[in-house]
């Protein structure tokens, strides 16, 4: 019956807001609970039971290197979710494979690019390899919010850095800044795209896409100001490292066995 | 000090450009355009209004709870519905008019369980062409409720790396077995019930020592004095058992 | 999308060597990007030559002062336009200046090109052209008298008086305006210096790079200017101002060419993580644009071309020759400056494994054909303003004459 209240609590009228002015959010609650929640209506749930509030939350996602199979329903999951152009130049989540050979060399590719191939090298001459699944770090330190002109980039309060594609201006400068190469400009829209952590999901108690397909449970999201959460679990159980620390960007993607040639 | 003429007509110039800058600004532009506030409240409106997809693990067992009471207790249970039948928000909409699609394709399965070098060791993993050949995976195995056909009968099955390793080394024709000891309920429970491993310097030189103690071992198979060689080190910690003619 | 996007970065991927992140594909900061600096760099440094004659009171310069400073303004007036064309929203610009955010370098944009424009430039521009202004509002017909009324506010003041204190706002205004014009310029070094995600171009010498070839490159432009304006006119070349000139052109090459080694030598030294993938970057993709044209051409042999000049005694016209390959040679070199900066930091992944390529558009909004454009439309604005703001102060301006005088010269 786990699951069930699981359920119940992922399909509780939420009150989507940003969090900076409450009063603002409820309005806007308001308003969206009129054109109801997606998926099943709740059943038999009294209204006005406890409001989202972003600022009870801060989101983050553990990866563990070692359960990564790399069967690539992440990247995939994320691009029907999303919207995200299904052609090889977009990704708000991909996944790298490393093949670390006996002389050193570090051979990377990209298996989410749809051209997949066995690898060449001769299994005696591979020291280690394994999978990296990559997205948006949702900094907590976002040099793309920082250089954004017009603050069309933003963290929201529940710790998550997404784009305003009604002002975002197209000046890319948020593309060049990140260091994890994690943003695109749209061909669409024309403004800047990225991974937003499934907002649309989390808020209603949904997993984000990828996490919701992973098959090995590599991904793990969670609220990291929740001491029950699967997050911070994670963050208790495995050494964690981040992806280029020396940056000072604060990463809120922790991932367990990171190599360190994966950059 | 008298102001020259050129500087009064300059400053007036100058005040009415500030003055029309300043009154544009905070006067005449609606504040809902320069607040950032409100700005950043629309964006996330916006986005919390966006579309779900994918409906959730949870939101399948109201209807096919048989399937997911099935796949709770099997080597799937981690596995999510729309991991394979694809994002089914709609179908949780109007069951009737969207059915997800069931991937009964013999290519499907090899998404996650072709033989890869990167994948993590114990993950089940099959070389597609040689398993079966053209036939349907689910022919032999059910995806709710995947237990192999019968309990692996070699090693390989799911330690393919090493089973490749070895079959390339001078220890190609030693079983596994000779030297790890794999209780019956390893095949069942994986890592409930772990073989054994070899332990010490003289069972490596069961085969390899000079003395009287590998006098039933092959001829072929090199011989060191256990006494001298490599000092008090462990045989594996300069030879790779599955390879040891492999460079350390 | 468009299909013509996606083969052009289809094609692309087949050109990547290595590993890159996949959205590093799309070189987002293209041709144009490449004009913005070179552009603002050519108001910086003609603004600086335009300070020497009035801070410093080299006066073997000053027939060039004037069309300095309409250079500076016909340059910066386009300046902007790159920067618009290149956004995915041109017409959203405003919000740079509505909710800039101010911890976004590139935010100021709007506020340093403001300040420089109105504060420095044009006000320097107004006080020197006052009296010139009133002169030609006299002479002139309409409805041209009323335009220059307009310019000048209607001041009517020439007395000795408010002439000084002309001068003397001149003098202030080109104290705070050498400050400003190296605001302008590092600012637009400081964008991309900044960038720490970017080894390329996150350097803290990147302001004081831009800064000195803005000078070196507006000089040039203004020696370039003059000499074929002069040509155009028919008018002599003072042989005293482009000698001068050009020694600042030859001390600045100088600075910026130390300045540049210094940053590659300390790059090399201190070989960070970064420093293979540059290196690649270097040979594999800068060859050409860094090495030959930037490095070579576009310093070492106008270096040599000048030292040539000023160590021998040639006569007038081979030192006119000279000088006018110099500084053709070093507006390339300093195009390929900007070149190499902006599109250089933009061809090896951020993950230090790979390469991209970039492919020039020809047609379209961020091609070369528009790129043309817009480096052409500033020597279209300048003609014009050399037309209504002659170079030569006006003969009626003169206050000894007074009086009437014969219909102003209103060629240049």
């Amino acid at each position: 019956m786990n699951e069930r209240r699981a359920f119940l609590k992922g399909a509780i009228v939420f009150f989507p807001a940003g969090g900076i002015l409450s009063a603002l959010a409820r309005e806007a609650a308001g308003a969206e609970s009129a054109g109801g929640p997606p998926g099943p209506a709740p059943a038999g749930q009294p209204n006005g039971k406890k409001a989202y509030n972003p600022a009870d939350h801060l989101y983050g996602m553990g990866i563990e290197i070692d359960k990564c199979i790399g069967c690539n329903r992440c990247a995939v999951a994320c691009k029907a979710e999303n919207d995200v152009p299904d052609v090889p130049f977009y990704f708000r989540t991909w996944v790298e494979r490393y093949t670390i050979a006996r002389d050193a060399e570090v051979l990377v590719e990209n298996i989410s690019l749809g051209s997949r191939k066995e690898t060449a090298q001769d299994v005696r001459e591979v020291l280690r390899t394994f999978f990296v699944p990559k997205l948006c770090n949702h900094c907590a330190n976002p040099p793309c919010v920082q250089v954004c002109p017009v603050k069309a980039t933003f963290t929201t309060a529940d710790g998550a850095v997404i784009v305003d594609d009604k002002r975002c201006i197209g000046c890319r400068y948020c593309i060049q800044a990140c260091p994890y190469g994690a943003r695109y400009l749209h061909p669409k829209t024309k403004t800047a795209d990225k991974c937003t952590f499934c907002y649309h999901r989390v808020v209603k108690g949904l997993q984000p896409a990828c996490v919701e397909v992973c098959p090995t449970q590599a991904r793990v999201f969670g609220d990291l100001k929740s001491k029950a959460s699967r997050l911070v679990r994670f963050t208790r159980m495995n050494k964690i490292h981040v992806l280029k620390p020396q940056l000072n960007t604060e990463p809120k993607v922790y991932y367990a066995q990171l190599d360190g040639e994966v950059r | 000090m008298k102001v020259p003429e050129q500087v009064r007509r300059l400053a007036l110039l100058i005040a009415i450009l500030a003055g029309v800058t300043l009154l544009a600004r905070f006067v005449l532009i609606p504040r809902a355009l320069v607040s950032t506030d409100l700005h950043w409240a629309e964006a996330v409106q916006r986005e919390v209004a966006k579309p779900v997809k994918f409906a959730g693990a949870v939101a399948c067992q109201d209807c096919h709870e048989d399937v997911v009471v099935k796949k709770a207790k099997g080597f799937h249970k981690g596995v999510t519905c729309e991991t394979c039948h694809g994002p089914a928000a709609k179908h949780t909409e109007e069951p009737g008019a969207v059915t997800p699609p069931a991937p009964r394709d013999r290519r499907f399965c090899p998404a996650c369980h072709t033989y890869d070098p990167s994948r993590p060791t114990g993950f089940p993993q099959i070389n597609p062409t040689a398993h079966n050949p053209l036939k349907p995976c689910i022919s032999c195995h059910n995806a709710h409720d995947p237990v192999p056909p019968r309990v692996p009968r070699e090693c390989a099955a799911c330690h393919a790396q090493i089973e490749r390793t070895k079959a390339v080394s001078s220890h190609a024709l030693i079983a596994c077995t000779t030297c790890h000891k794999a209780p019956e309920r390893h095949k069942s429970a994986p890592r409930a019930a772990l073989p054994s491993k070899p332990e010490t310097r003289e069972f490596c030189g069961t085969c390899h020592s000079a003395g009287t103690a590998a006098k039933d071992a092959p001829k072929e198979a090199p011989k060191v004095d256990l006494s001298t060689h490599g000092g008090r080190s462990l045989c594996w910690e300069c030879h790779y058992p599955h390879l040891p003619e492999g460079r350390t | 999308m468009n299909p013509q996007m996606t083969q052009g970065l289809a094609e692309l991927l087949e050109q990547v060597t290595g590993f890159i992140f996949p959205n590093e594909i799309e070189i987002h900061w293209s041709m144009l990007i490449v004009v913005y600096p070179y552009v603002t760099g050519l108001v910086a440094g003609a603004f600086i030559l335009a300070s020497l004659v009035k801070v410093f009171n080299i006066q073997e310069i000053q027939p060039t002062y004037r069309l300095s400073l309409l250079t500076a303004l016909a340059f910066l007036l386009v300046a902007p336009l790159p920067l618009l064309l290149h956004l995915g929203h041109p017409l959203r610009f405003y919000e740079i200046l509505l909710t800039p955010n101010p911890t976004s370098a590139m935010a100021m944009f709007g506020f340093v090109y403001a300040w420089y424009l109105m504060a420095v430039l044009l006000l320097e521009i107004w006080f020197e052209y006052r009296r010139d202004l009133i002169a030609m509002a006299r002479s002139a017909s309409f409805p041209l008298n009323v335009f220059y009324r307009a310019l000048s506010l209607f001041s009517q003041d020439v007395s000795q008086e408010a002439l000084a204190f002309d001068r003397k706002a001149i003098h202030v205004i080109t104290i705070v305006g050498i400050p400003s014009a190296f605001l302008l310029h590092g600012y637009v070094g400081f964008i991309f210096g900044s960038v720490k995600a970017n080894p390329w171009w996150g350097s803290v010498l990147m302001p004081i790079v831009f800064l000195m070839s803005a000078i070196v490159s507006g000089i040039a432009i203004v020696i370039f200017l003059y000499m074929v304006l002069t040509a155009l006119r028919g008018e002599p070349i003072e042989m005293a101002c482009l000698d001068k000139i050009t020694s600042y052109l030859f001390y600045a090459v100088i600075v910026d060419f130390s300045l540049e080694a210094l940053d590659f030598i300390h790059r090399l030294y201190q070989s960070e993580e970064s420093v293979k993938i540059l290196g690649k970057l270097i040979t594999h993709k800068l060859f050409m644009s860094l090495i030959v044209i930037q490095i070579l051409l576009g310093m070492l042999i106008p270096l040599g071309i000048l030292v040539l000049a000023k160590a021998r005694r040639f006569n007038d016209d081979l030192r006119k020759l000279l000088y006018f390959t110099a500084v053709i040679l070093i507006q390339l070199g300093i195009f390929a400056t900007r070149w190499n900066v902006v599109i250089g930091g933009q061809l090896f992944s951020k993950s230090f494994r790979g390469l991209m390529s970039y492919k020039m558009e020809v047609m379209g909004i961020e091609g070369l054909l528009v790129a043309l454009g817009v480096l052409a439309l500033p020597f279209a604005v300048l003609a014009v303003l050399l037309r209504l703001l002659p170079t030569k102060p006006h003969e009626e301006a003169a206050p000894e004459l007074g009086g009437a005088l014969p219909p102003p010269a209103r060629t240049a």
